[in-house]
């Protein structure tokens, strides 16, 4: 992935994650992974989007819970959204094909990445969503 | 054939049930086995998908040999075999499509690889035996949200669906913060019918004018934050209400929606489907919205509402009669559209 601004910020509001959805888009190149860690709400799937629209993704971007993976191949790069969320570890995201998209050369998108953490590489662009006060949210980028 | 009747084997996988059901000439069932593994992911709030696969492995030999003894058949007496290939679980899935074409290889006998979405709407001419098409329908469970024109058998047009999350996933999501665990949808209808649907004022996401889509993302946050503030203050939060709030909030655009997608395509019925179809407030709200306004509700019984195998024979049985087969390269195809 290409330098993209780390560290801690506060997300007034939508615009704020979409302009880092963007940014990550910009920046992402085949085979490169986005580990998204926060609680229910905290916006990974919202995100998700952001970053579907960056890379020119024409379909709608849903939930991929009940799937666990959902693929999108009408941008500039493939784009595979993994939510974990029912995953047991790594062992289960292994079984559910993960490495066949994980070392392809698209962009990986995981939510609730901590419970996969073990199976994921060191330069997996980290980032995790908490809370703040007033329905805003603190972004960290690692 | 057996007494002159076609009949058709179905296999359905693609998530916790593994169900195999007989079904004669497309409307008759002769067994329904499910064999459900709801209790097993209790435990982990979910179906874990590695579990559910291998219990389909096990299962799945056993449920096919009680299907045809309950029917009264053998497989000799099987026309066609139905599977689901998808949309669900790419793990769970493949058990299902390798034991239907290792079926239809052996007996030698047709195969047809069936949406899972297209089997719920045929889960009512199962319940219904004089309903054909044309007719609306609403297809809500834990993994999908769509409205979907159904002109003739063997065509369904998919004229709205969730942007985010599924309604289901979305009563699993908020039962789990409120404590009520899975499976969600039906908790969260218990404890509506003890709580205040206007305690709490969440809003509806009714999207752009005329869209038939769904958001309900939004909603599940606006539940999260109601929690967190409720929390903060120091004040006891009524489960009852937050579940009977949240729950009108996502089946009154439900309802309104469907309602209005069968009054504009002139579709003078609403065919229900799915999980979500077993909702006690959406069946009530719906109606009401429908009888208003002249429009006919029908719903399957809540046993052909989850998944069964029955639906799935149903569904490939008129897909058979207008024409299509599937070879024996049938593969699952986890997020198969409509």
């Amino acid at each position: 992935m290409r330098e993209i601004r780390k560290g801690n910020f506060i997300a007034d509001t939508e615009a704020d994650t979409r302009a880092l959805g963007l940014s990550i888009a910009d920046a992402a190149e085949p085979g490169d992974i986005v580990a998204l860690v926060g609680d229910l709400g905290t916006g990974k799937t919202a995100l998700t989007k952001y970053i579907a629209e960056g890379l020119g993704v024409t379909e709608e971007v849903i939930s991929p819970t009940f799937t666990i993976v959902k693929e999108y191949r009408s941008g500039r790069l493939p784009l595979y959204h993994f939510d974990v969320y029912r995953l047991s570890g790594p062992e289960e995201f292994y079984s559910a094909g993960a490495e066949d998209y994980i070392e392809d050369s698209g962009l990986s998108v995981i939510e609730w990445a901590d419970i996969v953490a073990d199976a994921l590489p060191e330069d997996a662009l980290l980032i995790h969503i908490q809370y703040a006060d007033e329905g805003r949210r603190s972004i960290t980028v690692l | 054939m057996k007494d002159g009747k076609f009949l058709t084997l179905g296999i359905e996988t693609s998530c916790d049930e593994t169900a195999v059901s007989v079904v004669a000439d497309g409307r008759g069932i002769l067994s329904n086995i499910i064999s459900t593994q709801i209790g097993i992911h209790t435990q982990f709030g979910g179906v874990v998908p590695e579990i559910a696969s291998r219990r389909h492995l096990e299962k799945i030999n056993d449920c096919v040999d009680r299907a045809l003894e309950e029917a009264g058949v053998c497989t000799d007496d099987i026309d066609l075999v139905g599977v689901t290939y998808g949309p669900g679980l790419v793990g769970a899935l493949l058990i299902g499509v390798a034991a239907a074409k290792s079926i239809a290889y052996a007996c030698d006998i047709p195969l047809i690889g069936v949406n899972h979405m297209h089997g719920h709407i045929a889960a009512n001419y199962l319940e219904h035996h004089d309903l054909e098409p044309p007719f609306m329908s609403l297809v809500v469970s834990g993994g999908h949200t769509n409205i979907v024109n159904v002109p003739e058998y063997n065509r369904c047009e998919k004229i709205g669906g969730t942007r985010d999350d599924a309604a289901g996933e979305a009563f699993d999501k908020v039962a789990r913060v409120i404590g009520l665990g899975y499976p969600g949808g039906p908790k969260v209808d218990k404890a509506a019918r003890e709580g205040n649907r206007d305690a709490i004022a969440f809003k509806r996401v009714w999207l752009e004018p005329g869209s038939y889509d769904f958001s309900f993302s939004g909603l599940k946050t606006q539940a999260l934050n109601y929690l967190n503030t409720e929390r903060q203050a120091g004040r006891e939060i009524n489960v009852n209400d937050v579940a009977a709030s949240f729950q009108e909030a996502v089946v009154e655009v439900i309802a309104e929606k469907a309602v209005c997608a069968a009054e504009e395509f002139g579709q003078k019925r609403i065919v229900m489907a799915g999980g979500v179809a077993s909702n006690s407030r959406l069946r009530e709200l719906i109606s009401e919205k429908a009888s208003a306004r002249g429009i006919e509700v029908l719903r399957p019984s809540p046993v052909l509402c989850t998944d069964n195998g029955a639906m799935i024979a149903s569904a490939a049985y008129y897909a058979y009669q207008a024409g299509e087969r599937s070879g024996y390269d049938l593969d699952a195809v986890p997020a198969l559209e409509f």
